[in-house]
Parts: structure tokens; C-alpha cells; sequence
């Protein structure tokens, strides 16, 4: 038995400890906001954070994941309760198909969380591990720079409605 | 409820929009007849104004987008079409995706389709429509349970005024739901628009970034079986032997068997499916296509621009003759790849039969064909089938084809479980169907005065149309044997051989500049790879050919790019005006040392774009930094989504320009996943300026012309930074 932590609750599963976490996510715990896009860590659809940093989770076997603690797009926040990312994401009309855009969220939650403030260079190194077919780079580039450290202070105040 | 009737029928088929689209020839939809209810929720007390609108109780505005969500942004679009006339913001209107239904229909194409950047010009009238009749029921029907004149009487945003009083659209849908329905309340003029044409964001983007969008690999249904099919490594080879054993030994699998297209495994998550089908052994038979590298394809397509034999269509004017009198001549070759769509979403579909009623969810651009299709392989009627759309994980018209449609089935008929079937990436990129290779000869004359007097176009290659008659005729047409219908499929192969060009194959090769001698030379050199449209379908590669020609004679006549391009567009003043608009922006532009812009220009889908790269060479890699973009596409319904269908547009073309390149060995695709047919990355990624000229007249398409023009404006950028002539896609300096 494998346990490990699923968006902060504690989860066990019994299945082939080969199977990778992108499918126990999507088929086991029937989260499906993580994608399949290529099954060889290619291509960043099934982006997760483990232990807060950003992982291809298609090649990562559930094993390799016991006792760590794995968020998904779920996680990170819902329409109801959006991440600042995923705010700017909407502002910003980022998304056109959206099928790679939860790896993309993922990805750039990792990076502002151990860069709140990252230059276009950074952004364009921490990003590039994320295929977007139909080419939203440009927009997705300034929805982070947008939440960077500066603008993420601007954003929380809006939402708890102290800017006029 | 149901309140279609007759009148509304008559007004969806006079507000048809005539005119040509992706697929022509096919009339018949082969869905439910008009008469079927409408596939649409059923909500206590809802009020179905029409198949594109429900009002509810509590005044919720629920909106069946009737085009397949690519990403292009339709559904947004058309909720603006209706949101604009209904006075509801379409921002608050809760999206549903449309099943299968005569109501939902193209009126480009005759069919339920979506393709051919056809939507908004589709949609612009008959959407607004809908609104206005839906409003003036509301208005008539509030006018009489509140008693008062009906002009008095406004709305705002999903209420009816009245004085100083406020009514939820949801207080008259009882009364508005008896009511003698009305075809032709006035439209709004222009004027008036409060959501077409103005900024505003999209209606799908809060799904998309939580994760909570459908796709169709999304779809979870009880008792679901995952399957995974061994195809050809050679495309159409027939199976000769397989050896299954130690895939049915394989963990989670429950059977492996044979379907016309390879041979299933099924098992009890696809991670296990795909383990298993790595097991299966199979040999395939030697097909003609086995003998073919694409050193072969290549030689084929030169032999027959050498022969000088083929289609010419059309031949206007005496091409030799002014060729013989022009003041400068200049000839050139182009070779563009095969290429494969790689949608980031795998291609899926998940059915279920039970009985003789069949489920089936997938993405896909022509729903018409699931319920015909589904009936055809199951043997059970075609209106025991129910269609779900999901959203598509990008279409790029790969979306547009049906064989997964058709395995699925096959597979859940000889399984007797619902079942998921799931192409790999390595599928995906290897199976096609695929963009054709072309090789492209143009030969033009330009006189003293710069003025072109003659177009000699050819191209060798595959022809794009047949192998979509061959995927849809069955689903169109119903009653048509499978035999049937692949004779009519090689009918047209054999026409287009023989008689007349395939406008899908061709378009975009000659039809840019005014040029009193044109004569396109077509030779069909078929090798048996299955094809179909690609983002821009012919204009992805014409565009190359006939962009760089046309920079190379304004090079060869001594004559400045834009100028020449400007002198040779007069008498289409629209695309006129976006050549000399864009050339005013490259005449400001003022790259750093090292950078140089290349221009194109380029039609497609009734739309002209002219676009500017920025590039640099550096120690033989080519860097695009900036492009912009200058687009006139008639009256803008969303400015974003324009803007971002061009982003989008020259991005797709880009890793095409840069990247794409898919190469035959032994008649199977050598390339298998994004490690070996790379996708521009966004550190890649240029700066993106569009620029939109408001022209006010009909919408013309957008979601393929941003396409066209930036493999040649990239090339001829090149050209300025190191006087070569790069000819070939991608771009490689030598």
C-alpha cells in the first residue's frame, strides 16, 4: 500500500506500484483536471506539484511519490475560489482549447512560488517544459508576470475588495 | 419543452448563408430529421426558446453553442451573436455543448460541422436572429401578464424594464412558451452594439484554468474499459499473423482481439492497455506504400513537374506567350513536408451500447457523423444514438476526421463494455491522417512597369479532398453501402487525376495578385499516406511558394517588396489597403542591429493578413522575435479572440516554418513523439502585435488566415539577413 498526501488529505491506494501518478490521480481519485498529452514527460499536460515543486507526472511512478505531498489543478483552487493564476488566466483570456493549461497553471505556481518575481528569461526557462499547440505563450507570459510579487498584492487586495 | 415549429424551420433555412466551405458537395446531414426533439437538458420549468436557448426559473440563460470548442473561441463568439440581441451579457450565460440535431447545423456547409473558419461568417445573422425573436417573445409575453403597452417596455441585460420596475426574463417564460412564435424581429443596427465588436474576455476561460472543463478523455462512465489499438506501422497494411499471448497475460487486461483497423487490446485503465498493446507481435502485409522513403516522395514529385503532365485548371489569358514577353522572369521550387496536427489532446471516443441504444462522448468538429457511424458499425438506428460533445483539445481539422469514431465502436460492439478507446502520442503523430507533402514550381513575369503579366503554377502531391469523401460519405449518406462509397471516393481521386483540380489541394497557389495570365498545372502523385486539412489546409503551404515568389521577382525586378506587392493588388482594394497598412508599420519599425523583417501577405477563408517577422540568424539558428500581424476580417464580433486566433495562428505556423517535418521510411512515420517533432516552446515564442483594421463590412474568417503568411515572412527575413533563398519547410540554412 502506497499513502501519500492528495491536495492535503492523507490517501491510500493498493494499485501497481509501476502505475504513474497521472493515471492513480485521474482514474483512482477521478481527478481529471490533469492531462494526458504524451505519456513521455514531454510535453508538461500532467503537471502536479510534489512537495511544491513542478513534476511531469506521467512518467513518475505512484511509488516514487509515497509519504510526498502532491497538489493538482484541483488543489490550487476552484471557480468558486480562484488562485490568483488562475485569475489572471481568466483576465487575460489565456486559454483558447485549454487542455495543456492545468500543467501550465502548475507549472507557473511553482515557479512564483519560489520566484514571486521572475524576468521574462526566468519565466520563459520555468515555462518551457509546457506545450501549448495552440500557442497561448504570449498571453500566458504576462498572466504570471501580472501575478508577480508586485501585482499579486494588488490582485488579493481586489478580491477582498479593499481597492475601491 | 419543445416549441419548435414550422415557421422558426423555415427561418433557419432562409437565413442559410450561401456560398462555398470546407466540404462542399454534401447536402444531406445524415442526423436526426428537424422533427426529433431537441437534444437539450430538461429543467423544471425552463422555457426552450430554441435550440440555442433555454431561459430558467431563476433566470439562468443557458446557451447550446452549436459549433465544436477547439479553442478558437466560437463559443464565445456566437453567445456574443445571441447575447447581443437576446440583451443578456454572454459572460453570464451558462454554456452547454450541443448534441446532434438539424437545428444545429452549419449554414456553410449543410451539415453540423465546424471547420474552414466558417463559424462567425455562418452564425453572424442567423445567431443574432435567434436572439431577436427569443427578446421579442419575452417583451410580448411581459407586455400582456403585466398589462401595459409593449412599447413602454425595454430590456436590460436578462430584465424588462418597465418604469421603475425590473422583471427577470424568468417571470414571462410561461406566457412567452404559448405564444405564436416569432422569425423576424428587427436586428439591432450597429450603432447599438453594447457586446459585438467591444472587448470582453472569454466564457470558457474559468473552466479551462481550473481544471474543470470536459474533454472527452475526461469522461467517466460506470464499469469503463480502457482500449488501445496495434495499427499498421505502414498506414492501411492489412494484418497477416499476430501473436497476443503475453499481452492477455498482461495485468488489467480482459481481451485483445482483431477490428478492421489492427488489433484492440482492452484493459481496465489505459496505462495497462498501453503496456499490453507494446506486447502484441503483429506482421503486416507489404503494401506499395512499404517500398516508399520520403527521398522517394520527393524524386515521384519532381518526375512529374518534369512530365509537365497533369490538371491545368485554371488557364486564363496565354501564360507562355506573355512569359515570352515579359521584361523579367524568374522561376523557383518549393518542397513543404508532411505534417501531423498533434492536438494536445490525444484522439479518444467513449461509447456505450446497451441494447439498441448507443452513448457516445468525444470532440469532434462533425458531430453529424457519430450517430451515422455508431448506427453503421453496431447495426442499430442511426436515432437510438445519442451524441455528447465534449470540448476539444484542439481540432486544427484532425478533429475533423472519424476513424476513431468508427474503432471505438467496433471495439465496444465485440467487447460488450463501454468502452474508452485512446490513441497514444506515437499514434497520433504516426497514423495520420496527415498535411500532404507538396513540391510547388512557380514561374512569373513581371513588365517594365512592375506589373506581373504572368502565373505559372504547379504542385505535385496527394490530393486532400478524397480521403474526407472516403471518412464522411458513409456518415452523410446513410443508406450508402461501405463498397459504395469507397467507389464514389476513388471516383473522385480519378477526377481530380484526370479532370479538375482540387481546390483544397491548390487554393491560395495563385489567386493573391492581379496577373492577367494564370495557369495552375496539377499533378496528382498519390502514394497511398491517408490525408486531410490542416490548420489552412492548402494556403499552409501555397502560402510558402507563393509569398517567397513574390518576393524574389520584387528582388529579381529591382523593386521594394511592399511597393511591389502594393502595384500588384489594385484591384482588390481590401487587401490592398492591408499591404499598404502594413507596410506603413514595417516602414517605422526600427530593429536592432542584426534583426531583419521579412514580409507576407496572404488570403484565406475571405480573410487578408499581412504579416511582418523580426528575425535574427545566429550561427545558423533563426530566431523570430517580434511578428506583427495586420488583419482586415470584416466586422469583429470579440477583438481578443481575433487577436489571439492570429497569436495562435503564427505560433501553429511557426513550429511548422521552424520544426515540423515528418519523414517516411519504408512507408512508416520515423518521428514518433514531441522529442523528435518538436512543438515551438515559449522560449521560443516572438512577440506577437496584431493589428485589426475595421473595415465594417460581413465577418470573414479567423481562425486559419493568421496561419499562411509567416513561414514566407520568416523565409524572406532569412533572405535579408543571409542572401539565402531558403525554398524548403522547415527552414534550414544551408
Amino acid at each position: 500500500m502506497i499513502e501519500f498526501t492528495l491536495n492535503g488529505h492523507t490517501v491510500q491506494t493498493e494499485i501497481d506500484p509501476n502505475t504513474p501518478l497521472l493515471w492513480v490521480v485521474r482514474d483512482h481519485f477521478k481527478l481529471k483536471g490533469s492531462k494526458f498529452g504524451c505519456g513521455a514527460g514531454l510535453c508538461g499536460a500532467c503537471t502536479m506539484h510534489v512537495d511544491g515543486a513542478a513534476m511531469k507526472t506521467c512518467v513518475m511512478p505512484i511509488s516514487a511519490v509515497a509519504g510526498r505531498s502532491i497538489t493538482t489543478i484541483e488543489g490550487l483552487g476552484t471557480p468558486e475560489d480562484l488562485h490568483p493564476l488562475q485569475a489572471a488566466w481568466h483576465e487575460h483570456a489565456v486559454p483558447q482549447c485549454g487542455y495543456c493549461q492545468s500543467g501550465q497553471i502548475m507549472a507557473a505556481a511553482a515557479l512564483l512560488d519560489a520566484n514571486p518575481n521572475p524576468t521574462a528569461a526566468e519565466i520563459d526557462a520555468a515555462m518551457s517544459g509546457n506545450i501549448c499547440r495552440c500557442g497561448c505563450y504570449p498571453r500566458i507570459k504576462r498572466a504570471i508576470q501580472s501575478v508577480s510579487e508586485n501585482a499579486l498584492a494588488y490582485d488579493a487586495m481586489a478580491k477582498t475588495g479593499e481597492r475601491a | 419543452m419543445n416549441t419548435m415549429n414550422v415557421s422558426r424551420r423555415r427561418f433557419l433555412q432562409s437565413s442559410a448563408v450561401a456560398g462555398g466551405g470546407l466540404v462542399v458537395g454534401f447536402s444531406l446531414t445524415g442526423c436526426s430529421s428537424a422533427a426529433a426533439p431537441l437534444p437539450v437538458a430538461a429543467t423544471e420549468g425552463a422555457w426552450t426558446a430554441n435550440a440555442f436557448v433555454q431561459i430558467l426559473p431563476d433566470n439562468t440563460v443557458r446557451f447550446y453553442t452549436a459549433r465544436s470548442e477547439m479553442g478558437q473561441g466560437v463559443t464565445t463568439g456566437l453567445a456574443t451573436l445571441l447575447g447581443e440581441e437576446l440583451d443578456v451579457n454572454p459572460m453570464q450565460m451558462e454554456i452547454r455543448l450541443a448534441g446532434v440535431h438539424a437545428d444545429y447545423v452549419n449554414p456553410l456547409f449543410g451539415m453540423q460541422g465546424t471547420g474552414g473558419s466558417s463559424s462567425i461568417r455562418a452564425h453572424y445573422l442567423p445567431m443574432r436572429q435567434a436572439g431577436a425573436n427569443t427578446r421579442a417573445l419575452i417583451l410580448q409575453a411581459a407586455a400582456q401578464d403585466l398589462g401595459v403597452n409593449q412599447a413602454a417596455l425595454t430590456t436590460d441585460n436578462g430584465f424588462v424594464i418597465s418604469g421603475e420596475q425590473r422583471y427577470p426574463y424568468s417571470d414571462f417564460i410561461d406566457t412567452a412558451a404559448n405564444l405564436p412564435l416569432t422569425d423576424d424581429a428587427p436586428l439591432k443596427a450597429a450603432s447599438a452594439f453594447q457586446y459585438i465588436g467591444k472587448e470582453s474576455l472569454r466564457v470558457d476561460a474559468i473552466a479551462k484554468s481550473t481544471g474543470t472543463a470536459a474533454f472527452g478523455l475526461d469522461v467517466d462512465i460506470p464499469d469503463l474499459h480502457y482500449a488501445v489499438v496495434v495499427r499498421a506501422p505502414v498506414p492501411g497494411a492489412k494484418k497477416r499473423a499476430a501473436n497476443t499471448a503475453a499481452a492477455r497475460t498482461m495485468p488489467g487486461v480482459v481481451d485483445v482481439f482483431d477490428i478492421s483497423n489492427g488489433v484492440a487490446v482492452v484493459a481496465e485503465s489505459f496505462w495497462q492497455a498501453q503496456q499490453a498493446a507494446k506486447q502484441v507481435e503483429v506482421e503486416w502485409e507489404q503494401t506499395d506504400l512499404g517500398r516508399v522513403d520520403t527521398a522517394t516522395l520527393l524524386a515521384d514529385y519532381r518526375a512529374a513537374l518534369a512530365s509537365g503532365e497533369g490538371v491545368e485548371e485554371p488557364n486564363d489569358g496565354d501564360v507562355d506567350a506573355s512569359l515570352a514577353a515579359a521584361a523579367t522572369v524568374h522561376e523557383a521550387e518549393y518542397w513543404t513536408p508532411l505534417l501531423a496536427h498533434s492536438p494536445m489532446e490525444p484522439m479518444n471516443a467513449t461509447i456505450r451500447i446497451q441494447g439498441d441504444r448507443a452513448e457516445m462522448w468525444t470532440g469532434i468538429q462533425f458531430p453529424f457523423a457519430v450517430p451515422a457511424i455508431v448506427s453503421r458499425v453496431a447495426d442499430i438506428p442511426a436515432e437510438n444514438v445519442q451524441f455528447h460533445q465534449t470540448y476539444l483539445g484542439g481540432g486544427f481539422g484532425r478533429r475533423g476526421t472519424i476513424n476513431h469514431v468508427t474503432e471505438a465502436a467496433e471495439i465496444a460492439v465485440q467487447s460488450g463494455k463501454p468502452i474508452q478507446l485512446v490513441w497514444t502520442r506515437e499514434d497520433d503523430i504516426q497514423q495520420g491522417p496527415f498535411r500532404p507533402a507538396s513540391l510547388m514550381r512557380i514561374k512569373a513575369g513581371v513588365d517594365g512597369s512592375g506589373k506581373l503579366v504572368a502565373w505559372d503554377a504547379r504542385r505535385a502531391g496527394g490530393n486532400i479532398s478524397p480521403d474526407s469523401y472516403r471518412t464522411l460519405l458513409p456518415a452523410a449518406f446513410p443508406w450508402m453501402g461501405d463498397s459504395v462509397a469507397e467507389g464514389v471516393a476513388q471516383m473522385s481521386e480519378w477526377y481530380f487525376e484526370n479532370f479538375a483540380t482540387d481546390e483544397s489541394s491548390i487554393e491560395g497557389l495563385f489567386e493573391d495578385y492581379d496577373h492577367p495570365n494564370t495557369r495552375v498545372t496539377h499533378t496528382t502523385v498519390d502514394h497511398g499516406l491517408p490525408l486531410t486539412f490542416w490548420r489552412s489546409v492548402g494556403h499552409s503551404y501555397t502560402s510558402f511558394a507563393k509569398e517567397s515568389m513574390i518576393d524574389e521577382l520584387a528582388h529579381a525586378a529591382g523593386i521594394d517588396e511592399v511597393a511591389f506587392r502594393l502595384n500588384n493588388t489594385e484591384n482588390n482594394p481590401r487587401r490592398h489597403n492591408v499591404i499598404r497598412v502594413a507596410g506603413e508599420r514595417m516602414a517605422a519599425m526600427n530593429p536592432p542591429p542584426g534583426h531583419h523583417l521579412g514580409f507576407a501577405m496572404h488570403h484565406s477563408f475571405a480573410t487578408d493578413v499581412a504579416e511582418i517577422a523580426e528575425v535574427s540568424v545566429d550561427n545558423g539558428e533563426i530566431r523570430v522575435h517580434k511578428v506583427t500581424c495586420v488583419v482586415d476580417c470584416g466586422q469583429v464580433v470579440n477583438p481578443d479572440i481575433v487577436r489571439a486566433q492570429l497569436e495562435g495562428g503564427v505560433i501553429y505556423g511557426l513550429t511548422a516554418a521552424l520544426y515540423g517535418d515528418l519523414h517516411l521510411e519504408r512507408g512508416a512515420i520515423k518521428e514518433s513523439n514531441f522529442h523528435d517533432y518538436p512543438i515551438l516552446r515559449m522560449d521560443q515564442a516572438p512577440e506577437i502585435e496584431v493589428v485589426i483594421i475595421d473595415s465594417g463590412t460581413e465577418p470573414t474568417g479567423i481562425g486559419e488566415p493568421g496561419l499562411p503568411p509567416i513561414a514566407p515572412a520568416v523565409a524572406n527575413a532569412v533572405f535579408k539577413a543571409t542572401g539565402q533563398r531558403l525554398r524548403s519547410l522547415p527552414l534550414r540554412l544551408a
